[in-house]
């Protein structure tokens, strides 16, 4: 039987129960949440199912939602079946005190890297990871740039004109 | 927000007479058979003549300097027709492109590799100045890590501006005198940027 979204969800809630939460589908991508102990259980779990076979880590990334206390930090996940050419999201929250994240770099390889730019850019700390080391920001940096309360212009300027840079 | 305009106002109209240069030999004293001129002339001439760029192209003033290498542009014509792209053997480090801070040492770097005398040209707003990235990841500009000669504006400079660029390093080899670099200005700029 074809893949599709339906199936996917309930195979799912028939796993995992009610830790799937926040389900939904902004232009046809299923999205779904779990909690960040369970992330590699999920990914592990719709990696190996062999009819739902997500074998590809499209993109690891994380978001900082600073109004939501104890849910800063979301990860989050982009899984490609290559078989079925479906595609899926899945965020696993944190808070911004301790963003402490399972790797999966066991699972995918692809996650080394990406996850230490998003240690970089957003401070997740992933646990177990074999390099956690800033890749693309200079190695002495000691704030992590992409977290909302810094801001994008460099701060050690003294020559720019704010009047004219519109600020 | 409304302050006037300072600069390029005055529009500059089309001159014939100025649009075509002729090279004059340089002053000196010339008799039958001879010709007896300063040595800084004679070795600014050989020099300018001949300088052998590094293109540190980075982004996409790189492209704007294939352009100029093309024949229509043709960087060749004026003496640079071969570009090294080791340190060690080249005059002109012609950065183009954004340089990011984490760039900045290997800029330095290749710098630091090239031998006296070496000329520095920026091409483009974002080694001159950071560009239109004014962010935590980009160098604002290179002269932050190694002294630059010529700043060539323009995102990106059109290949004429690249040349004018290249003319005016032509005319700072061709005019530097041969104590420069041993002199005491020149000493205290190196030091500014860490033996540079």
């Amino acid at each position: 039987m074809s893949l599709t979204n339906d199936f996917i969800k309930q195979r799912l809630i028939e796993k995992f129960g009610d830790s799937i939460a926040g389900v939904e589908e902004p232009y046809g991508m299923l999205t779904f949440e779990a909690p960040k102990e369970l992330n590699l259980k999920v990914m592990q779990f719709l990696y190996e199912d062999p009819e739902l076979r997500f074998r590809f880590l499209t993109d690891l990334t994380a978001v900082h939602y600073p109004g939501q206390p104890g849910r800063e930090i979301a990860v989050v996940y982009h899984l490609h079946n290559l078989v079925e050419n479906i595609r899926i999201r899945f965020k696993v929250y944190a808070d911004v005190l301790k963003p402490d994240i399972f790797t999966a770099t066991q699972l995918y390889s692809a996650a080394n890297w990406m996850e230490r730019e998003t240690y970089d850019f957003f401070g997740v700390n992933f646990v177990g990871h074999p390099n956690l080391k800033r890749i693309l920001n200079v190695d002495e940096m000691d704030y992590f740039p992409l977290r909302k309360e810094y801001p994008l212009e460099d701060q050690t300027r003294i020559d720019k004109d704010d009047a004219m840079f519109g600020r | 927000m409304a302050r006037p305009v300072r600069f390029n106002i005055h529009p500059i109209l089309a001159d014939p007479k100025r649009q075509i240069q002729l090279t004059n030999m340089p002053d000196g004293h010339t008799g039958e058979g001879f010709f007896a001129t300063r040595l800084s002339d004679v070795v600014g001439l050989a020099r300018k003549n001949s300088i052998w760029p590094l293109p540190f192209a980075t982004s996409c003033c790189g492209i704007e300097f294939m352009a100029t290498m093309g024949s229509h542009y043709d960087f060749a014509r004026f003496g640079a027709e071969r570009l090294g792209f080791s340190p060690r053997q080249c005059d002109l480090l012609m950065v183009m492109g954004t340089i990011a801070k984490k760039m900045g040492p290997v800029v330095k770097q290749v710098y630091l590799q090239m031998a006296e005398p070496r000329w520095v040209i920026a091409v483009g707003a974002c080694a001159a100045s950071g560009g239109i990235f004014d962010s935590y990841s980009v160098l604002q500009g290179i002269d932050q890590v190694v002294p630059v000669d010529v700043y060539v504006p323009g995102c990106p400079p059109r290949p004429e501006a690249i040349l004018d660029g290249f003319m005016r390093i032509q005319d700072l080899v061709g005019h530097e005198s041969l104590r420069r670099r041993h002199g005491e200005q020149y000493k205290a700029l190196q030091e500014s940027y860490g033996i540079s």
